[in-house]
């Protein structure tokens, strides 16, 4: 039980990584049409946006400032860094592309990404970072009580991703923005006729997709510690399939597929085997792909002709 | 000019004669050849190849090339045909590779004579092709490239870890090593020149065999499924079969290209079917052209030639400065403006390493690694810190603001601009990438990916297809 429950807890902790990096690509999906294969390496730049901040306050073992307000900067800076970042691919390796075939934006997200790849490598050498979180967030905080053992870490990044699930659903359901987004990924032509700034509003989308983006780096680097350059490639793999398993364009959807994907992960390498954790993971993926592409919460499209 | 005369109407016939001079005229020449003929005339030009380089190195790098051409040609089948974006496509390589690697090398004791492994090996990955290609039937663009992806990853980690479950079918990460090298009829292929010249025949027979394929029932059904598939479907074209038959063509000269390259390498090692290789394969068919032979083959060789050549630094500089001389030429016009712009960065560099150099001795010092004339003009014109790795990475981060910049503003402005940046990028370049060179591949494989795409996505033989609306 004490396991399972443990299990439980970390696979809620992955999932939520994974829901925030879903809630990205669904939102540009749903604007644009378009898997940004780059969102994986957005995440990875926020994380080291994070250490940056970390290390500019005196590193994590002796922070200059009191570590609330340290984990402020560290969200906030990666979450504006990575958010002009994936507003900057946007413009670069996107907007050219509107107008071309579908297979043309994904090649440029994949140079992007190799591109960002190798820049960090480039800049930072390929050192290993270790967040140390263990160091300002003791272990020992959180909540110990019989069977449940739940750090204070795991605390924050689970209510972290709750809250800003949340906020983005009242986001894209009341606010003004929200309803052009969703005016755009209803009918791009449409919308553009009625006079709103189609360019501007993919803009906000893809600003959106990269703080959540940015926002998972920094949790990521304080559950796992170690950021390093190529953690994003896969993380953003195993996302984007959450959010096509929750139902691509949905909010809520690409929270849960999130959430099912970090806790098959988790499961699968407490229970079934961890040396082929990832193949049997990535099997799952193919098979529920491959089974309900609409996705558990998503509707099913009927192609236009 | 009488009224209903008009320029563009009078100036048709000279638009559509094409280009003039000796190259119009061997243009119109290559045209009117037989495709055979012209194949066969690449061929033998390609056959000198061994004869006129005399190092081993190089003829290595003419390997390398025609494998990749390989690659490239049967990922086009897929990606340029049927319009089917296949990430999985390395794993049908590392299968082939691993598969020949079983079938002949003391890691389960088997060898058999090469006639006979090749062919298996070949209808082993067709198979898997067969298999893998099965979620095509429900899943299209970019979610069939994220399952495709899946399955390199799996096959990735399979290769990895498959040293411990009783049998140690492949090595894990240390691979299979010991591969016999191909041996038919009692000759074995043992040199690379060798290989080169079996590689020049494979890749002509498979050209020829696809080109006749493409030309076929099933070439034409490919493009209707690429260009529009619920038209195709309606018009009762099987694509189901087709996409099949696509993902299984394409796999199949995998296969062979792995058997190669198991045999040509001695052994097969994991790391080389990574998702960099992927990238690699890709940029080669999207340089040369996607759905168009003779361009997977052209951009096959010209990215393993700028790749390995990027290995040698002196080599790699003089790749460098040809490449940013080769684009100069090619994109600015007039030749005044060119002239201006080349004269205007080389004052800049002398004035800029003068005044560096006296205000601050320290940063003129640093290593080039360019040798002879070429190398000392690098070093008395290019600023080199002594410590250039910090300023190298503030100038590297500069060059990609300014490069992306160059793309927004005016003309005039642009090649005002394009002075500093170039001397920008021969400092990036001296300090810092020649230094780095298996980053260096990747960014350049990136940025390629993106350009092409960008400015001319059906490559450089491709060509240009009108997109549905």
């Amino acid at each position: 039980m004490d396991f399972f429950v443990q299990q439980l807890v970390n696979g809620l902790t992955l999932g939520s990584l994974y829901a925030l990096l879903a809630l990205g690509y669904s939102i540009v999906y749903g604007v644009l049409g378009l898997l940004n294969f780059a969102q994986g390496e957005v995440y990875m730049v926020g994380a080291f946006i994070g250490f940056g901040v970390l290390s500019g306050l005196g590193g994590p073992a002796s922070l200059a400032v009191p570590v609330p307000l340290a984990l402020m900067l560290m969200f906030i800076a990666a979450a504006l860094g990575s958010g002009a970042l994936s507003v900057a691919i946007e413009r670069i390796a996107f907007k050219p592309l509107r107008e071309a075939s579908r297979i043309a934006p994904l090649i440029t997200a994949l140079g992007v990404s190799v591109f960002l790849q190798n820049a960090v490598l480039l800049l930072l050498g390929p050192d290993i970072r270790n967040y140390d979180a263990s160091s300002f967030i003791p272990f020992t905080s959180g909540i110990h009580a019989g069977p449940l053992n739940i750090s204070l870490i795991r605390i924050i990044v689970i209510v972290t991703t709750f809250a800003l699930m949340v906020a983005l659903t009242l986001w894209v359901g009341r606010s003004k923005l929200g309803r052009l987004m969703r005016a755009v990924s209803y009918d791009r032509e449409g919308a553009q006729m009625i006079g709103i700034d189609v360019d501007r509003t993919i803009m906000i989308a893809f600003f959106v997709g990269g703080v959540l983006a940015g926002i998972a780096g920094v949790m990521a680097g304080l559950v796992f510690s170690r950021v390093f350059q190529l953690m994003g490639f896969v993380a953003g793999l195993k996302a984007f399939t959450g959010a096509v398993i929750g139902g691509i364009g949905s909010i809520p959807g690409a929270m849960l597929g999130g959430m099912l994907v970090g806790l098959a992960e988790s499961f699968t390498a407490a229970y079934i085997s961890s040396t082929f954790q990832n193949v049997i993971v990535f099997a799952v993926l193919v098979v529920m792909m491959v089974v309900r592409p609409t996705g558990l919460l998503g509707r099913p499209t009927v192609g236009k002709v | 000019m009488s009224i209903g005369s008009d320029r563009w109407v009078e100036t048709a016939e000279s638009r559509t004669e094409g280009p003039r001079g000796w190259w119009g005229r061997g243009k119109r020449r290559w045209d009117s050849l037989p495709p055979l003929a012209r194949l066969g005339l690449l061929v033998a030009l390609a056959a000198l190849v061994p004869l006129v380089v005399s190092s081993d190195f190089l003829v290595r790098i003419g390997v390398n090339g025609l494998l990749l051409a390989l690659l490239a040609v049967g990922l086009n089948v897929s990606v340029g045909w049927a319009g089917l974006l296949d990430l999985g496509f390395v794993a049908f390589y590392g299968f082939g590779a691993y598969t020949f690697a079983l079938l002949s090398s003391d890691q389960l004791g088997i060898h058999l004579p090469t006639l006979l492994a090749v062919p298996i090996v070949i209808l082993a990955t067709g198979l898997l092709g067969l298999v893998l290609g099965l979620p095509s039937w429900r899943l299209s663009g970019d979610y069939l490239a994220i399952v495709t992806l899946f399955f390199s990853q799996i096959f990735l980690e399979l290769a990895l870890n498959f040293d411990r479950l009783g049998v140690d079918l492949t090595g894990g990460p240390n691979g299979i090593s010991g591969v016999d090298p191909f041996s038919v009829l009692g000759f074995e292929f043992s040199s690379p020149t060798s290989y080169f010249y079996l590689l020049l025949v494979l890749v002509a027979v498979i050209v020829t065999m696809l080109y006749i394929v493409d030309r076929s029932r099933t070439g034409r059904a490919w493009r209707a499924l690429r260009d529009d598939p619920l038209a195709a479907e309606v018009m009762t074209v099987p694509i189901r079969r087709l996409k099949l038959m696509a993902f299984a063509t394409g796999a199949a000269v995998a296969g062979l290209a792995g058997s190669l390259f198991a045999s040509f390498q001695l052994g097969v090692y994991p790391l080389n079917f990574q998702v960099q290789f992927l990238i690699v394969i890709y940029a080669a068919l999207i340089l040369g052209g996607s759905g168009s032979l003779a361009g997977a083959v052209a951009g096959g060789i010209v990215v393993t030639l700028v790749l390995d050549l990027l290995r040698d630094p002196s080599q790699a500089s003089a790749a460098f400065y040809g490449v940013i001389a080769v684009t100069l030429i090619a994109r600015v016009r007039p030749w005044r403006t060119l002239a201006a712009v080349v004269a205007a960065t080389v004052a800049l560099g002398f004035v800029v390493h003068a005044v560096v150099g006296a205000i601050w001795p320290v940063a003129v010092t640093g290593e080039v690694q360019a040798t002879g004339i070429f190398g000392s003009a690098i070093r008395s014109w290019v600023v080199l810190p002594e410590d250039p790795t910090t300023i190298g990475n503030w100038a590297f981060c500069a060059l990609v603001v300014g490069v992306v910049a160059l793309t927004r503003v005016s003309a005039r402005t642009r090649m005002i601009l394009l002075v500093p940046l170039l001397y920008l990028a021969s400092f990036v370049w001296e300090n810092r990438l020649v230094d780095e060179p298996s980053i260096t591949r990747q960014l350049l494989l990136g940025v390629l990916l993106i350009v092409m795409m960008i400015s001319r996505p059906h490559g450089l033989l491709g060509t240009r297809r009108v997109e549905r609306v």
